[in-house]
């Protein structure tokens, strides 16, 4: 078993699994105020301490959870939905005005620094975790088009895709029945990667106030709102940061794992 | 050679001509009226009109379109709605700040990546290569502003070796601004290091396999030779293009660390604006900001054509 792939899994796998169990069960209720407990440091009733409303911060880390990939899952779907088949369209009819149309659209998104055409759509339209969301999900559709589109060409010119044109198969039935199934493992590896993105990204917007809107709790806000207080109480601060790095730590060896295992051919190059 | 020049600058005119067009029409749907914004609730009719025509909001899409690249192409960027100042001057301003922390970073960034990277390259599969390739996963992964929230904890609270927050001003001597720059570059040049690190290690594995390394042994150098006078220079070009790639995100990143810091710099700017609804001020530095990157990356482009005549003919 690979090592990278077995602690990424366990540590990606925790906080999914936080994220759901948080839709029955979270240990204190996140939206009520007890000004009582407020700022308590980590203690036995409160794993992680409070905040200065008093909410218990090892719940609003699994709530959160929720946003986070929930948000990233998301926008990955919309780059996947949109750019594979974009990709696949480019390298079925290359060197066409398709493709190329196609390509230099992608450059055209990737030329934008993705950070801050988030903030403006997110500015624009409205700070809330579904524009986010198409934020984030826009900037996914080239780099999955582009990994598509390089990919496929190889396999256009292998024999089993002529045998299917001599047999009589269309461009789309052949993208579909025979270029996707051979791109699956390069997807899975990169939709790992890009989710890892998608988190930080959100953390990002919900930090500077345009992702998820309060009462919904999100790791970034929780790190925003401890901005004012970290100096003396840096629980507040730490735990939220700490759950970002390792669900990112935890895709991101998840997928360098997930690619060693997938791609023989990498596992020996890398070495 | 001048013909690859030229295709590369007609793509560049016309992504710019592109992303012009995209970024003005992105502004252009943005609901709400800017002089109904800074007049307020109460204002006339007819003094809302005269405000919108002094603003150049009245006339048709394309003319404001034409007026508004003419005009930068001319220097003039319009004049800020809640200021009322020149835009241009704003710019000016804070770009002393965003360049400069940018520049720090990517330098920073670039002395960190080039020895970590060419070390663990050197030294495959040791306990050097293992330590360097498990600190970039973390560089990765840590939130970048989370991370200034941490140096601020440690170096500005506990140590108070720096402030806070807030900018010296270059007025205040060149150590001092620097030394307000150093926790906010460090926190930008981190993650970029990382992936730069990765970056230089891997290429340089892929260089140290080629045939010709194989020749430079044979030949009676040491492997360390090899590495220095043949290899390093061949796998610096995937290198360049990320260092190439990096300056945008530096240039976004800021946004948000400049947000950490209170920086007055251009992401703060952009962010400050787009809360005012000063729209003249998001689209004109977010044009200036995707010019920037776009410059950036033809020069790269060109920077590789002289050194490697191969790729003149691929592009």
């Amino acid at each position: 078993m690979n090592r990278a792939l077995t602690i990424g899994a366990v540590l990606s796998g925790a906080f999914a699994l936080a994220a759901l169990v948080s839709f029955i069960w979270v240990p204190y209720d996140v939206t009520g105020v007890d000004i009582g407990n407020r700022l308590k440091v980590p203690s036995m009733a409160h794993l992680l301490g409070t905040d200065h409303f008093g909410r218990d911060i090892f719940s609003m880390i699994m709530v959160g959870a929720r946003t986070s990939i929930a948000v990233a899952v998301v926008a990955v779907g919309i780059g996947m939905l949109i750019g594979v088949p974009l990709g696949l369209a480019a390298a079925a009819r290359k060197g066409s005005l398709m493709d190329e149309l196609i390509m230099r659209g992608n450059d055209l998104v990737f030329a934008f620094p993705s950070l801050l055409i988030a903030i403006m759509i997110t500015a624009v339209f409205g700070a809330s975790a579904v524009n986010a969301i198409i934020a984030i999900g826009i900037f996914n559709i080239p780099v999955f088009a582009r990994l598509v589109r390089g990919a496929a060409l190889g396999l256009w010119t292998r024999d089993y895709v002529l045998a299917a044109r001599v047999s009589g198969k269309g461009a789309a039935r052949i993208s579909f029945e025979h270029i996707l199934p051979n791109v699956t493992n390069l997807l899975i590896v990169q939709g790992t990667i890009q989710f890892s993105l998608g988190i930080l990204a959100e953390a990002g917007l919900s930090y500077v106030g345009l992702g998820a809107q309060p009462p919904t709790p999100s790791w970034g806000r929780m790190l925003a709102e401890s901005q004012t207080m970290f100096s003396f109480a840096p629980h507040l601060a730490i735990f939220p940061g700490l759950a970002i790095l390792l669900t990112v730590l935890g895709l991101n060896l998840m997928g360098d794992g997930l690619r060693d295992v997938l791609d023989p051919r990498l596992r020996r190059a890398r070495r | 050679m001048l013909r690859f020049v030229l295709k590369r600058l007609l793509s560049l005119v016309l992504s710019l001509a592109v992303a012009s067009v995209v970024i003005f029409l992105f502004v252009e749907v943005v609901p709400g009226d800017p002089a109904a914004y800074m007049l307020g609730m109460n204002a006339q009719e007819d003094t809302l009109n005269a405000l919108r025509e002094q603003l150049g909001l009245n006339g048709g899409l394309f003319e404001r379109y034409a007026s508004w690249v003419g005009g930068m192409l001319r220097g003039d960027f319009g004049t800020s709605y809640t200021y009322r100042t020149p835009v241009s001057e704003m710019i000016g301003e804070r770009m002393w700040i965003s360049l400069p922390l940018a520049l720090f970073a990517l330098a920073l960034s670039t002395a960190i990546a080039f020895p970590a990277g060419i070390w663990a390259a050197s030294k495959r599969g040791s306990f050097a290569d293992v330590s360097v390739m498990s600190l970039t996963q973390l560089g990765v992964a840590i939130p970048n502003f989370w991370f200034a929230m941490l140096m601020v904890l440690v170096f500005a609270i506990n140590l108070r070796w720096f402030s806070a927050g807030g900018f010296a001003g270059w007025d205040a001597g060149f150590w001092a601004a620097m030394k307000s720059l150093t926790l906010p570059a460090v926190a930008l040049a981190l993650p970029q290091a990382s992936i730069l690190a990765r970056v230089m290690r891997s290429s340089l594995l892929d260089t140290l396999g080629e045939d010709y390394i194989r020749t430079a042994r044979a030949k009676g150098l040491s492997r360390r030779q090899a590495l220095w006078r043949h290899a390093l220079r061949n796998a610096l070009i995937p290198v360049l293009t990320i260092i190439g790639l990096q300056f945008s995100f530096l240039m976004a990143g800021a946004i948000i660390i400049e947000n950490v810091f209170f920086l007055p710099g251009l992401g703060r700017l952009v962010f400050q604006s787009i809360s005012a609804r000063d729209l003249i001020v998001v689209e004109s530095v977010v044009m200036l900001l995707v010019f920037a990157v776009i410059v950036v990356n033809f020069l790269v482009d060109i920077a590789y054509a002289l050194v490697d005549p191969r790729l003149r003919v691929r592009a």
